[in-house]
């Protein structure tokens, strides 16, 4: 008992279910057998194994030292607090589980991580963005592990047509905090017989990550398609021209890039009449706060006069870049076919935006119209872009937007965006966060159909309140209060109290 | 045809004498079983002994070779049943469940088994599901063990103990003519290690020998007289007979200084399953080395009822205190060693669920503390080894708020999925509704992002667990039962139930193929042509069997047709239960069975198509409301690449296996027009490849001058 003992190396694995948890383990057990270690490894799969968060625990024990002893260590069966070697996690919000369970502990445990995010159901049903801070979990990881290894082993593994447990497998072998060669590692995936190539692809890049010489990735496909050469029109150069002149350096920006899309979307009377407002707001604006003001109006009026109408997503849908675009996510090679299908549902309310003001609004006033034609809006439509007849179906419709200032719903829009910014300059004389905030609550305002009047809703909502605000020391702060609360839930029932606490 | 096959695995279970067998312990099990000389096995599949379940199923050659009859019974009632066939001859048989929920099911049988008596040995398997990982309330096996008189044996957690125990644990149910339950906690049946293996033995009698030689002993019946004389035998002649086998082959083990010497004066009692945690914990209290050299006396129960009463005096007689380490609550076994104490008059205090906690898991860090508070009260000295355990100094109260729980859900392209997202559409039509929930995968709907479910009462019970609700009202509850839970003992409980009182409610019946929360195994309603099972029993058939009048069969993934149907059952005016049958193949076991075909034959150069969904980033607006109807795993969040706007879009992710159902939400609640789906055509033909380079010729002139008219807007 006196003499220094040797003890086993203890190994977690924290992962989701289906992400390869559990052949990871396997491979580390294969590992270590193969090497002169007893390995012992459990797992809790159960119910977990369905998409859940599941740990896997391995520990390894020398031989020689066994037989020397000549008897069977005892294992643990799960890691204790503090106890914990390796622990490899395979997403970084199992990372910060792992730390909260007390499995990374300072000056002892090597933490192997990747970096990238598998949003929780709670982070994806928010209304705006509800994804928890990564940094968090970086800053405290790096704090907290003896050493502590991370990168983005989901793009490592696409990149190289692997699984991320193959590429956590590579970091393992690279972090060379286990007593196998490099070598040894391979030799267990080949053993293994599945998907070789892959996978030993996989580990090479974890083990290129680990040793601080990370693989160059394809270059990701682009997030903006690529704007399209300029025009050089005279009207062009004078909007242009009017942006560099009106807006002080911080702005030109983003007005040039509201511009720009106005222009896109209709035409460049379209995107004069945008830089005007943007330019009107500027000149009650001032620098005292870095033109917040403007800068936030200026984003949120271009997104509101570029609202997506039928012929915008016709025009969306029909280009090229689109095209090119599906094939590289879908990963086509060349020589496979690949077709496109849209689902669809258009209402009655759209086609009737999509009319003459005076037309349009007559139908919507018809009942008697709107249950007659009913049977045709009832289903979702599926539309075929990629063949001939979908494509032109689409592209007349995206061609409609010559006619879109004469539709009902442009008038529709222009007039709220006017009400709006009437609105924010009336407040901005007297509270001028308050007025930040009525130009930030457009974000509410977004989507399609139902979802698009429930947030129409809640804008109106709030802005009512904040008229009855005004004047109020703290209507700003409860006005952005009131922006989260819309974004809870969709039935608005958080509004709703939130709007209560609010007035009273 | 499982979730995970065992073909490979199957082959370590010929291991001869001598031989090293390494695997998982539920292998081990299996392995142990055949050593034995087991003439039949049953059981019913569930977390964590699923996989001896399967690893049977796939082993049939080898059963076959020996002799072993294996069954995969409709429910752990009738695997307990087949006990039965050791009642009256020398036939060693096992039957295995998850528990204590199998075990609650199998109580009946068990009981019956247990009060007559077996003179063949009777093994009962159970996965304790208890811990982390478990999915069902949480209890203990031991109660059905005192209940009823059977012995409960708790190994040792690695393979050479619990193979032992299987062994041994015949033997015993032999000598003392009762049965055996061999409890296994979550993580011993899922370990991994080694042992020695021995030659597997032929059942030393015949199924066939045994129903050609009808033996019939009225005194094993339970039916007065004789089930007065089992409640005596119990205790005049069949404890007695085990304690006397425990005597001459002792499965308790010692460890640790003997009397006399260093701390012999203080001891610590442990269940066997819990000793690799224990000495963990002792290790890293400086009071054990890592092969279990232990500076106290230890008295390890492998076998955990009955106690051994001399054993325990034994122990107990010289020391001033000993520490009891018994997970999960009532503590049946410190009452009874405190009472056995008393009784014998020793006077070493016991100490137990006062240092530890009396509820809850007994992890390393919870026995670690309570080692350590024992340790305090004795005034004993330890000498941590190194590593020391350093304290935790990073602030990681912070990680609060940015590591969010990650509930299970269902799989991507699950057919249980767009069920309820019919029902969430269907509720904001018409408001909310009482829903009885079962078990199964689709009992996640209670979870985000369906959040629909008000209970669960068991597996097969989701229509009776509604049954109260049978009342004048225009509103009806829904049941959800799906088809394992259907078969178990549904169609009886539940559909049975619901046509002879009367009942109005809904039941929703899931039809996936398999029973696919245990890991995919076939049932009667099943499509596959199984080799061993007959397969193919319609459960719309046995509904109408039954009696009920208003049955649907909806496709799960029509998310119309479903929320029409649902609306109608809800509100039609036919009385009596409406069921509805919905069905669409379990994800997971179709990937498993089309993913190898389609992979062959792409690359064997013959024309497939697959298919994929896709989000529009730029059309949509980031609302996320289709995920709130879905939930899919694959349909997940990217940052928006529109530099005006903050808000995550939707995204589907490369695992999309191209089920539609976001689609179909996006149609069905009128969301948006982002949605789309990609058909990707490998190895096109030649009409494929005309077809499509004709229509590209045409479309890509259009976009031309589409981009030509934009360019001449661009800014």
């Amino acid at each position: 008992m006196d003499q220094q003992t040797v003890r086993p190396t203890t190994i977690a694995i924290g992962a989701l279910g289906g992400q390869g948890g559990g052949v990871l383990a396997n491979w580390i057990v294969d590992l270590a057998e193969a090497n002169g270690y007893i390995a012992q490894s459990t797992s809790v799969p159960g119910v977990a194994q369905r998409t859940g968060a599941t740990i896997y625990y391995i520990e390894i024990f020398p031989r020689q030292a066994a037989e020397q002893a000549g008897r069977a260590p005892i294992l643990a069966l799960m890691p204790t607090p503090g106890d914990v070697d390796i622990m490899i996690a395979s997403e970084l919000v199992e990372a910060g589980r792992a730390i909260q369970r007390g499995l990374v502990t300072p000056g002892r445990t090597t933490l192997i991580a990747s970096s990238h995010r598998d949003y929780a159901i709670s982070e994806k049903s928010n209304l705006g963005d509800g994804r928890a801070e990564g940094a968090v979990i970086l800053e405290t990881a790096a704090a907290q592990a003896k050493r502590f290894i991370h990168m983005d082993m989901a793009a490592l593994a696409l990149d190289t047509s692997s699984v991320i447990s193959s590429v956590l497998f590579g970091a393992l072998a690279g972090a060379e905090c286990l007593p196998f060669p490099r070598e040894a590692f391979k030799e267990v995936i080949m053993r293994g017989g599945v998907a070789v190539e892959a996978n030993v692809a996989g580990f090479a890049a974890g083990y290129a990550g680990a040793q601080g010489k990370p693989r160059a990735l394809a270059a990701p496909v682009p997030a903006a398609a690529a704007a399209p050469e300029s025009a050089t029109s005279k009207q062009a150069d004078a909007i242009r021209a009017r942006v560099l002149t009106t807006f002080p350096d911080e702005l030109r920006a983003l007005v040039g890039e509201g511009a720009r899309r106005c222009a896109d979307y209709q035409d460049f009377r379209h995107a004069e009449e945008y830089v005007a407002l943007a330019a009107a707001m500027l000149a009650r604006d001032s620098d005292d706060d870095f033109y917040a003001l403007t800068r936030e109006y200026a984003r949120y009026l271009a997104l509101w006069m570029t609202y997506e109408d039928v012929p915008r997503v016709a025009d969306l849908k029909i280009r090229a870049e689109r095209f090119a675009g599906i094939r590289t996510d879908v990963r086509a090679e060349p020589g496979e076919i690949v077709s496109v299908s849209e689902y669809m549902h258009p209402r009655f309310e759209e086609v009737c935006d999509m009319l003459p003001a005076w037309l349009g609004g007559f139908l919507l006033r018809r009942k008697s119209i709107r249950n007659l034609t009913r049977p045709l809006f009832r289903r979702g439509r599926r539309v075929r872009t990629t063949s001939l007849g979908g494509f032109l179906m689409l592209y007349m419709l995206a061609g409609l937007r010559r006619w879109r200032p004469g539709t009902l719903r442009f008038r529709t829009e222009m007039a709220a965006i006017s009400g709006w910014t009437a609105r924010i300059e009336k407040f901005q004389k007297t509270d001028y966060d308050l007025a930040v905030e009525v130009a930030r609550c457009q974000r509410l305002i977004k989507g399609y159909g139902d979802t698009n009047a429930r947030g129409r809703g809640n804008f109106n909502a709030i802005m009512a309140a904040a008229d009855s605000m005004q004047g109020q020391e703290n209507a700003a702060r409860t006005v952005s209060l009131l922006i989260d609360a819309a974004l809870v839930d969709d039935k608005g029932a958080a509004l709703e109290a939130a709007l209560q606490k609010a007035v009273n | 045809m499982a979730e995970r096959s065992f073909t490979k695995e199957v082959e370590k279970l010929r291991a001869g004498d001598g031989e090293e067998f390494r695997g998982e312990g539920i292998l081990a099990v299996t392995k142990a079983l055949l050593q034995s000389g087991v003439a039949y096995v049953g059981g019913y599949q569930g977390a964590p002994i699923s996989h001896l379940m399967d690893v049977l199923s796939d082993a049939r050659d080898i059963l076959d070779e020996l002799g072993v009859h294996f069954e995969a019974s409709a429910s752990e009632a009738s695997a307990a049943a087949m006990l039965a066939a050791s009642v009256n001859y020398p036939l060693r048989g096992a039957v295995t469940w998850k528990s204590t929920v199998g075990t609650n099911v199998a109580s009946d049988a068990l009981a019956n088994v247990a009060s007559g008596g077996v003179i063949g040995g009777a093994l009962i398997i159970v996965g304790e599901d208890y811990g982390e990982g478990s999915s069902i309330m949480q209890e203990r096996s031991h109660a059905f063990a005192m209940k009823s008189q059977i012995w409960l044996l708790d190994p040792r957690p690695n393979l050479t103990s619990i193979v032992e125990a299987v062994e041994k644990g015949f033997e015993l149910s032999e000598a003392s003519n009762t049965p055996v339950m061999l409890e296994l906690r979550i993580r011993a049946c899922h370990v991994h290690g080694s042992f020695t293996a021995k030659d597997n033995r032929r059942p030393k009698m015949s199924l066939r020998e045994a129903l050609e030689n009808p033996v019939r002993d009225a005194s094993r019946i339970v039916l007065p007289p004789a089930n007065f004389a089992h409640e005596q035998e119990k205790i005049s002649a069949r404890w007695p007979a085990a304690l006397e086998w425990l005597k001459a082959n002792p499965m308790n083990e010692f460890f640790g200084p003997p009397a006399g010497e260093t701390n012999s004066d203080i001891g610590i009692i442990v269940q066997g399953g819990l000793y690799n945690t224990l000495i963990r914990a002792m290790e890293l209290s400086g009071l054990s080395d890592s092969f279990g050299d232990v500076r106290l006396p230890l008295y390890v129960l492998n076998v955990t009822y009955p106690l051994i009463e001399d054993e325990v005096v034994k122990f107990c007689a010289d020391k001033k205190a000993v520490l009891l380490i018994e997970e999960g609550q009532p503590d049946y076994i410190e009452q009874a060693i405190n009472s056995i104490l008393r009784r014998r008059e020793v006077t070493a205090k016991v100490f137990g669920k006062d240092l530890l906690p009396m509820a809850g898991e007994y992890t390393g860090a919870v026995i670690k503390a309570g080692l350590e508070k024992f340790i305090k009260a004795q005034g004993l000295h330890t000498n941590p080894p190194a590593p020391a355990l350093a304290p935790v100094s990073a602030d990681i109260t912070a990680l609060g708020d940015v590591v969010p729980p990650r509930p299970a859900g269902f799989c991507t392209g699950c057919p249980e999925r767009p069920i309820f997202t019919a029902m969430t559409l269907v509720q904001d039509q018409l408001g909310p509704f009482h829903v009885s929930c079962d078990i199964g995968c689709h009992l996640f709907s209670i979870l985000p992002p369906f959040n629909i479910g008000n209970t669960t009462m068991g597996y097969g019970l989701g229509a009776a667990g509604a049954s109260a609700f049978t009342t004048e009202t225009s509103r009806r509850a829904i049941a959800v039962m799906g088809d394992g839970g259907f078969w178990h003992n549904g169609l009886t409980s539940g559909v049975g139930n619901a046509v002879f009182n009367n009942s109005d409610n809904v039941l929703v019946i899931v039809d996936n193929e398999y029973a696919a929360a245990t890991g995919g195994q076939h049932l009667l309603s099943s499509r596959a042509e199984n080799p061993t099972r007959s397969t193919r029993h319609p459960i719309v058939q046995a509904v109408r069997g039954v009696g009920v009048k208003w049955v649907r069969k909806v496709d799960s993934f029509d998310i119309e047709g479903m929320k029409e149907t649902l609306t109608e059952a809800l509100t039609t005016k036919d009385s009596g239960p409406k069921v509805i049958v919905v069905h669409g193949e379990c994800q997971l076991s179709r990937q498993r069975r089309v993913g190898p075909l389609f992979r062959k034959a792409r690359e064997a150069g013959k024309r497939v198509l697959r298919q994929r969904f896709g989000v529009d980033a730029n059309t949509c607006t980031g609302d996320h409301a289709c995920i709130r109807l879905s939930g899919c795993p694959s349909l997940t969040l990217r940052d928006n690449p529109d530099p005006l706007r903050d808000d995550p879009v939707a995204y589907v992710d490369n695992s999309c296996v191209g089920c539609g159902v976001c689609g179909s939400v996006a149609h069905a609640a009128v969301l948006c027009p982002s949605f789309y789906r990609t058909d990707i055509i490998s190895n096109p033909n030649i009409l494929d490849r005309f077809a499509a380079w004709l229509r590209g010729a045409i479309i890509t002139r259009l976009q031309d001058s589409a981009a030509r008219r934009r360019a001449a807007r661009a800014l």
